[in-house]
């Protein structure tokens, strides 16, 4: 039996007397792909923050391979959240340097963790680019000068150009075309399993659940309503709330 | 002679201890922008207002004052704040290196090596060297705190991947003693290996930005660079045409319409005092009794 990678207990998130999240409790192990789905307003970005350690949390235990999260200092978890994490928005303007070139982007985490070598870093920047599918001689240029889906790319390059272990996404393919949202879900498909990832993915899209997450963890009102494997979850769903969710009435 | 309506260098005693206190803090966490509140000075920000409030904080009656802008004792900006200091502290001021004990500089390190004993005060307009690429101040105070530096790495990145090279020139990053990241002021960079093993206090002041900070004697400061692209401080390849240095930081001056130029020492009293001791370059004529400026043209 392996250990999770990471195990939270108890997760409690409130704004004020607004709730974020309540005693969300789970295992994530190596390599493992967690969907998170439920409406709206249901915590799964408060969640998700609360985990990268982006907001603090009020409540419960969060274990990354072995060490107690909330205890450590904010130099560790910020050197963790640049060494063994990343964290793709939603919106690549979040994620991305908007004045800083492709290359400059990608090789930001590089140097964050002391590499000095331009001409390494370079290489290492010109080699991610082509993994996500833009051409090499874009490089010098400026994610303002690429498309949505090019820039959604650019951005999971510069995340895992450091070869983290475990990433969170946030609606990765939300605001993308459909054509450029299924193009981005088959190179998201290829990179966890070449780089065997483990990934906390939160969608609105029962079917990037379907292609991607093993398990699937469904939220209503800051609270997990259900989870299991994902196949049991969408073809099998217990929770009322998940039938109606299943059945596409809350889908869109 | 002294304007008796203002106090000995212009600001109250007690914003001078203010200013002191910020001063000290500065030099004993070396390279830290130290918070201060900046007071108005009777002359516009870009003049320097925070290097004068450091000097005025720093002035006794007997110090020697030189104030160089680029390099040169006598432009307007330098002339205007010796004069600002000669009316409102009465003190002595000069145009030597050797013989000052402050010196409040904008965008220049003095050739003439400083020596202990010696203040160097330096105007800084922008002083936090992470601004370029994260304009949040918040999140840059953030970086220092934590030592996250790798974005000082990504402008220099970003200048070799669209001029070949590291092109900053001016104003080129530093690290002080291993912990922080620092903005040297706009001198070129080739004066940043000045800045390290100084015998001499070295103090930074930006008015409009409110920070101070320091290097104490002594401070090892590095240029940041790459392992492939070293840290070079680089000048105009010539010497100067006044008194033939071949070691000294050079301003480029056009001599006529057609376009002629030359290359002169932008220290003015490093260049004299070479005149004066008999080098001469090549434009430059054998400095003879009452002549100053020893030029053809
Ligand atoms: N910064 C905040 N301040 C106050 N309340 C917030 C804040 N962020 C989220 N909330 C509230 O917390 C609850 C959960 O919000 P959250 O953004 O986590 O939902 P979500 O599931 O990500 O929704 P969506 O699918 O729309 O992105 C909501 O009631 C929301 O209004
Ligand atoms: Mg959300
Ligand atoms: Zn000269």
């Amino acid at each position: 039996m392996t250990t999770p990678l990471l195990s939270v207990t108890g997760l409690t998130k409130r704004y004020g007397p607004r709730i974020g999240c309540a005693d969300v409790s789970f295992d994530l192990y190596p390599g493992e792909v967690l969907g998170i789905v439920g409406e709206s307003g249901s915590g799964k970005s408060t969640l998700l923050s609360c985990l990268a350690g982006h907001q603090t949390t009020d409540l419960g235990q969060i274990t990354y391979d072995g060490r107690n999260v909330l205890a450590m200092s904010e130099t560790d978890r910020r050197r963790l959240g640049r060494t063994d994490w990343a964290y793709v928005h939603q919106n690549p303007r979040d994620g991305l340097r908007m004045g800083v070139s492709a290359g400059g982007n990608v090789g930001e985490r590089l140097m964050a963790i002391g590499a000095r070598h331009y001409g390494q870093i370079r290489d290492s920047a010109t080699n991610w680019l082509g993994r996500v599918e833009i051409a090499a001689d874009r490089i010098d240029d400026r994610p303002t000068a690429f498309s949505g889906g090019m820039q959604q790319r650019l951005q999971i390059a510069r995340n895992l150009v450091t070869a983290p272990r475990l990433v969170f996404m946030d609606e990765p393919t939300g605001g993308l075309d459909v054509s450029v949202q299924a193009r981005l879900l088959d190179l998201l498909r290829g990179l966890v399993r070449d780089l065997g990832l483990s990934v906390i993915i939160v969608t609105h899209d029962l079917a990037v659940v379907r292609l991607l997450a093993h398990r699937l963890m469904v939220m209503k009102s800051g609270r997990v309503v259900e989870q299991g494997l994902t196949d049991q979850v969408l073809d099998d769903p217990q929770h009322a709330y998940t039938q109606l969710l299943v059945s596409s009435v809350l889908a869109a | 002679m002294t304007d008796q309506a203002y106090n000995f260098a212009y600001l109250d005693e007690q914003t001078k201890r203010m200013i002191r206190r910020a001063i000290l803090k500065g030099v004993a966490v070396p390279g830290y922008q130290v918070p201060f509140a900046s007071r108005e000075m009777p002359m516009p920000y870009g003049w320097g207002t925070g290097g004068v409030q450091v000097t005025a904080a720093c002035l006794t009656p007997d110090d020697t004052l030189k104030v160089i802008d680029q390099g040169a004792d006598d432009t307007t900006n330098a002339v205007s704040i010796r004069k600002f200091f000669q009316r409102t502290a009465g003190v002595a001021v000069t145009e030597s290196t050797t013989d000052a004990t402050i010196i409040q500089t904008r965008h220049r390190i003095p050739e003439t090596p400083m020596t202990a004993g010696q203040i160097l005060v330096y105007q800084v307009p922008i002083p936090e060297p992470l601004r370029f690429l994260e304009p949040r101040e918040t999140e840059t105070r953030k970086m220092h705190e934590l030592e996250e530096y790798g974005l000082m790495h990504v402008k220099l990145y970003e200048d070799i991947a669209r001029h070949g090279q590291i092109a900053t020139a001016y104003a080129y990053p530093v690290k002080v003693e291993g912990r922080y990241v620092m903005d040297p002021s706009p001198i070129p960079k080739f004066d940043n290996p000045k800045l390290s093993d100084s015998p001499a206090i070295q103090l930074f002041g930006a008015g409009r930005e409110q920070r101070i900070y320091a290097l104490p004697p002594f401070t090892k400061v590095v240029s940041l660079d790459f392992d492939d692209h070293p840290f070079i401080a680089s000048k105009a390849p010539h010497d100067c045409d006044l008194c033939g240095a071949g070691d000294s930081y050079l301003d480029e001056v056009i001599t006529d319409d057609q376009g002629s130029r030359m290359y002169v020492c932008s220290d003015t009293d490093f260049c004299a005092g070479r005149r004066d001791a008999g080098h001469v370059g090549r434009l430059g004529v054998a400095q003879t009794e009452g002549q100053t400026q020893g030029m053809l043209i």
